[in-house]
């Protein structure tokens, strides 16, 4: 089936945002499709940065050397006609430490999901996850596949200092803090896993397509 | 060899940047005035990307410890050499022992010192700049402390004994102190039609305040509340620098330099790349007013800066062929 054709915006005179969900809920396919255009448009005259989002691609053009009219018409065509299989990633295992101190909210989200701990604990920990994107601040993943019954919404205020390393839930989406930042997603864990090394050859550990499962390291009250 | 005497965290090394690993999360970053610290540079005869210091919380001092030229740009503040006044965008010799010394800006707000050769640091992912957010780049990752010291690339530079300036023909506006509101020219964004009417004319017809919720991130803007036609929820995505976004407040937060890279507000417009460097230079309290432009405004203000950069080179090759080694 064709996929839907993205809507296009200008983000300024050197860049294009397509956006392929208009609205609609996350899609795993529409992923799949971002991160192959993503790919496919780096070899396109002019272009400098594709940037895979949730569903969404921002791409970063030479204003000078090309123009807005024509990387967008190319990336319709990519879109249309990219072979769109899905990328073979990395599978990580994420030992996590849930609840205590590194993990104030555990307790609040099992309440919110009107389970026990034992239970999100293991919900959580069952799943595979999916990098849809990385993103925010360096090697910050955005991760699908949360259990929908596991989804809390996320901090009315944020917090200002979000350790690293902090296994978080935002809504439907769960993460893992690669740096100490503020954050208005909640705390369940805690992993000593480092996600971002900015002198490394890899800077950082994980890439759009890679699959992540959380096992548990231990449960603190 | 450099050491700093007095200075401030939000005071940085900062390059032109790291353009290129936004798929990793990896913000551009660099001077938050381009155009001043490349033109620094460019006076003693760098690339235009050697790395510098950018100074945002004056007065800033610091003591070289070998003979070496330096260069000032960005806001208006007064400078001194040892003893010795160093005209705004000025390049002068100093040596072994002086003092270089950058007082609270008479008007803008960030201050530029390149040094011959460039700051001898590590590149990490391919630029020198400070990512204080990411805790890489320049010193450590980390603002500028008393008691730093930054060792210099030793390059030969050939150099009039007054030294050289420079002067750019769009910041005349700003030597009036930004008497009336900063333009800032902006291009419509993705979510620019799902604003109502009254404010798309009110973002463009009013004025804007910065709020002291400003950074190398990015600032928050007071002025009319804006509305959307209906509540928006949008998914994340990649966002560039200058993108004004409008949260649920209905206040705008423009993104600049150190921005994350993904946001999830709706985004009314763009502030053009060319106009940038106003933001850099535009103090807390300033009133701003966005004016919409088209893209080919946009691309030929771009095309303006590169051909200047490219003249000035020429010119000053010319100008330093005529001179003998310092």
């Amino acid at each position: 089936m064709a996929a839907k054709a993205p809507h296009i915006s200008l983000a300024g005179s050197g860049a294009l945002l397509l956006d392929g969900a208009q609205g609609a809920a996350f899609s795993d396919a529409t992923q799949e499709l971002v991160w192959a255009v993503a790919n496919a448009a780096l070899a396109l005259a002019g272009v400098r940065e594709t940037v895979p989002g949730m569903n969404n691609l921002l791409v970063l053009f030479d204003p000078l050397t090309t123009d807005a009219d024509s990387i967008g018409e190319q990336l319709k065509s990519l879109w249309a006609g990219v072979d769109a299989r899905a990328v073979v990633g990395t599978h990580h295992t994420i030992p996590v430490t849930y609840g205590g101190a590194h993990g104030e909210d555990l307790a609040g989200w099992a309440a919110h999901c009107g389970m026990a701990v034992d239970e999100v604990v293991s919900r959580h920990a069952a799943a595979t996850y999916t990098v849809a994107a990385i993103g925010a601040m360096p090697g910050f993943p955005y991760l699908s596949g949360l259990d929908p019954r596991l989804s809390w919404p996320r901090r009315s205020s944020p917090r200002l200092k979000v350790a690293e390393g902090a296994v978080i839930i935002g809504g439907a989406q769960a993460g893992i803090m690669p740096m100490t930042a503020p954050s208005g997603w909640h705390i369940v864990g805690h992993t000593g896993t480092r996600l971002f090394k900015p002198e490394a050859q890899t800077p950082v550990l994980f890439m759009p397509g890679d699959k992540i499962r959380f096992t548990v390291a231990g449960i603190e009250a | 060899m450099i050491e700093i005497l007095t200075t401030g965290l939000p005071n940085t090394v900062q390059d032109l940047g790291r353009p290129g690993h936004l798929a990793l999360g990896v913000s551009h970053g660099g001077a938050m005035d381009k155009e001043a610290l490349a033109t620094a540079n460019l006076m003693l005869g760098n690339d235009a990307g050697a790395a510098g210091i950018e100074v945002a919380l004056h007065p800033f001092r610091l003591r070289v410890h070998v003979d070496t030229t330096v260069a000032v740009t960005g806001a208006d503040c007064a400078v001194g050499i040892g003893d010795r006044p160093c005209p705004p965008w000025w390049a002068m010799t100093i040596r072994a022992g002086e003092t270089l010394a950058i007082d609270a800006p008479r008007t803008g707000a960030r201050s530029y010192i390149a040094f011959v050769g460039g700051l001898d640091l590590p590149p990490v992912m391919g630029s020198r700049a400070t990512d204080v957010k990411g805790g890489f780049g320049g010193l450590g990752g980390r603002g500028l402390s008393r008691g730093d010291r930054l060792a210099l690339n030793p390059v030969q530079c050939r150099f009039p004994a007054g030294g050289i300036g420079a002067a750019l023909e769009e910041r005349r506006d700003a030597a009036d102190g930004f008497a009336s509101a900063i333009e800032l020219r902006v291009l419509p964004a993705a979510e620019f039609d799902a604003f109502t009417p009254d404010a798309q004319a009110a973002f463009t017809g009013s004025e804007w305040t910065i709020t002291n919720d400003a950074n190398r991130m990015g600032y928050r803007l007071a002025g009319v509340t804006l509305s959307l036609l209906s509540p928006l929820e949008l998914l994340s995505h990649g966002i560039v620098p200058g993108t004004v976004q409008v949260p649920p407040s209905g206040q705008p937060i423009i993104q600049l330099a150190d921005a994350n890279t993904c946001g999830g507000y709706p985004k009314i417009a763009t502030v053009i790349e060319a106009d940038l460097w106003r933001l850099a230079q535009a103090p807390i309290g300033a009133r701003l007013r966005f004016l919409p432009v088209s893209v080919e405004t946009s691309t030929q203000a771009l095309r303006t800066i590169l051909k200047r950069r490219h003249d000035f080179v020429a010119a000053r090759n010319l100008m330093a062929g005529r001179l003998r080694p310092a």
